[in-house]
């Protein structure tokens, strides 16, 4: 194993972690050991940025509680962090805004190192210029702890870690545009874990935005069924029904202690228009 | 407020123990009391002895040990080596004598029981032992000569089945199809899990020979203890490869497969 050729890379997940469970977690494993088996990869990070409560979303409790308890699921993990920039914005940010600014904090954090020098040759970055990102770090304080494993030598990567729900999603009229699928993918990368259920390289195929950047997708199949969803977990705890080793002990205990997850707290945001569907009305495609 | 007491016993390889074990207890306690007729005061993990012969089966000590890390928070589940310290394979159904006998007090060493013994104060009813199986356990009842009748008669007749399964059917029609299962189908209490969640140990244990991570379906000091122990490598599956399953070797003695996930 030539250690000079793996490229790192750092996973970002977006997403409500509504709560976070032992699935959320399982994704990023699963995403590591597929991308270094089978790629060219070292995975040095993953990242948790829970969505901000702009985002709209059914039954989502506040972002601090998110964060929080997605800060307790990953005490015992090496390599996972969690970020609440995302979770502070009061506007829901786009994912592939989100991605710009995980981004624009690696490449700051390799300062000294020339930025377009750890530019992948042949893939398209943003321009990012030195005031850009020093307007940016003023704003809010760095989330992301060095863990120590960045080399100056090599840029990591960056790329969006998602389950296949969230490709699919891409086909939801409003729901995405098309630009952002293009930056998405283009720009950035995408590792998709599968359901057996739904097929990823199929829905590839069948689409010329996607198509293009087939080699940025990377599709990570899991073989074992785990529907154990945040969904599932906020009904079981609804219903008084334990949830017990589907999510970490120290986050069950951060959700019973606060009574989070009733039924009251389902409806937050019932009747409300999601945000993207809300921004995109007026867009077509 | 006459709710029975009831303690849950699980058998089987717990090779090793998984978060998908634990939350088969889970769901049988809240199903069970929901049922309005039941005080779940207890649940144990009884693994099989080494004499089982089950391909792969690592040593007992070494599962009773992880079983005992992984319920080490649990609060009403604990762990009991009695089985995997007889000298033979047991039958379900003794194995089910002996802990029912221990939870009565009728044993000299009732003062070993685990759980404790206020839950069991205060009621009037007699607290009562079910076995906790997953949905294909029930099918092997079906299968010719493996099951004494009169032991699967004891086992539903006399102690009673919580059986954890899948949103499907499968554990109605192993109750549909047996004459015995559908006479003592009101002490067959069927659990559904609606999600699917098929981590199961034979799956983990071929992520460790492949040294894939299983963080987060097994807990970290089990995973710890496999580290530290080497356990659950190619040599281990290799174990009792060609060793016939003990209950199906016993001679002119009934088969009793026990389950295992």
């Amino acid at each position: 194993m030539d250690c000079a050729k793996k490229t790192k890379l750092v996973l970002l997940s977006c997403g409500s972690y509504n709560p976070v469970t032992n699935m959320h977690l399982r994704m990023f494993e699963l995403a590591r050991e597929h991308l270094q088996i089978k790629g060219h990869y070292e995975v040095v990070k993953g990242i948790i940025s829970p969505v901000g409560d702009g985002y709209n979303e059914k039954g989502l409790i506040e972002a601090s509680h998110r964060v929080e308890m997605a800060k307790l699921a990953v005490e015992s993990s090496s390599w996972i962090e969690v970020d609440s920039w995302e979770g502070r914005q009061a506007d829901w940010q786009e994912t592939n805004k989100v991605l710009r600014h995980h981004w624009e904090e690696l490449l700051s954090r390799e300062q000294g190192t020339d930025v377009v020098g750890t530019v992948k040759a042949g893939r398209k970055r943003k321009r990012i210029d030195a005031v850009s990102i020093s307007n940016k770090r003023k704003h809010g304080k760095m989330e992301v702890a060095h863990k120590g494993l960045m080399h100056k030598t090599d840029g990591p990567h960056l790329m969006l870690l998602c389950g296949a729900d969230v490709l699919e999603s891409f086909g939801v009229p409003g729901l995405w545009k098309n630009e952002d699928i293009e930056e998405i993918v283009g720009s950035y990368g995408l590792v998709c874990i599968t359901r057996s259920s739904f097929d990823v390289d199929a829905f590839i195929q069948g689409s010329d935005l996607l198509w293009p950047h087939r080699h940025n997708i990377h599709v990570v199949r899991e073989w074992v069924a785990n529907d154990v969803s945040a969904t599932h977990v906020r009904r079981a705890l609804r219903r008084g029904h334990s949830v017990r080793y589907l999510l970490p002990d120290p986050v069950l205990s951060y959700i019973q202690e606060r009574r989070l997850y009733t039924a009251e707290s389902e409806q937050t945001n019932a009747g409300v228009v999601l945000a993207p569907l809300q921004k995109h009305a007026g867009n077509h495609g | 407020m006459g709710r029975i007491p009831l303690v849950l016993l699980a058998c089987g390889s717990f090779n090793p123990i998984t978060n998908q074990h634990m939350r088969l207890f889970e769901l049988a306690r809240d199903h069970m009391h929901h049922t309005g007729r039941f005080q779940v005061v207890g649940g144990i993990v009884s693994p099989v002895s080494d004499s089982y012969g089950k391909r792969g089966l690592v040593p007992a000590q070494h599962r009773v040990a992880m079983a005992r890390l992984a319920l080490h928070g649990s609060g009403w589940v604990t762990v009991d080596d009695w089985e995997s310290r007889q000298p033979d394979w047991t039958e379900t159904v003794v194995t089910l004598r002996h802990h029912l006998q221990k939870l009565l007090g009728q044993q000299p060493s009732a003062a070993d029981l685990q759980m404790p013994h206020s839950s069991l104060e205060g009621s009037s009813e007699p607290p009562q032992l079910k076995l906790l199986c997953g949905a294909d356990f029930l099918d092997t009842f079906r299968v010719p000569g493996l099951w004494r009748a009169e032991h699967v008669e004891e086992l539903v007749g006399r102690f009673g089945l919580v059986c954890v399964s899948r949103g499907d059917l499968q554990a109605d029609r192993a109750v549909h199809e047996s004459d015995t299962l559908f006479r003592h189908r009101h002490n067959i209490f069927l659990v559904r899990e609606w999600v699917r969640n098929e981590t199961s140990a034979t799956e983990i244990r071929r992520a460790l020979r492949r040294g894939l991570s299983v963080k987060y379906l097994l807990p970290d000091a089990v995973i710890d203890y496999v580290r530290e122990h080497q356990l659950y490598t190619w040599q281990s599956e290799q174990r009792n490869k060609d060793a016939v399953l003990r209950p199906l070797g016993q001679q002119g003695a009934p088969s009793e497969p026990l389950n295992d996930s």
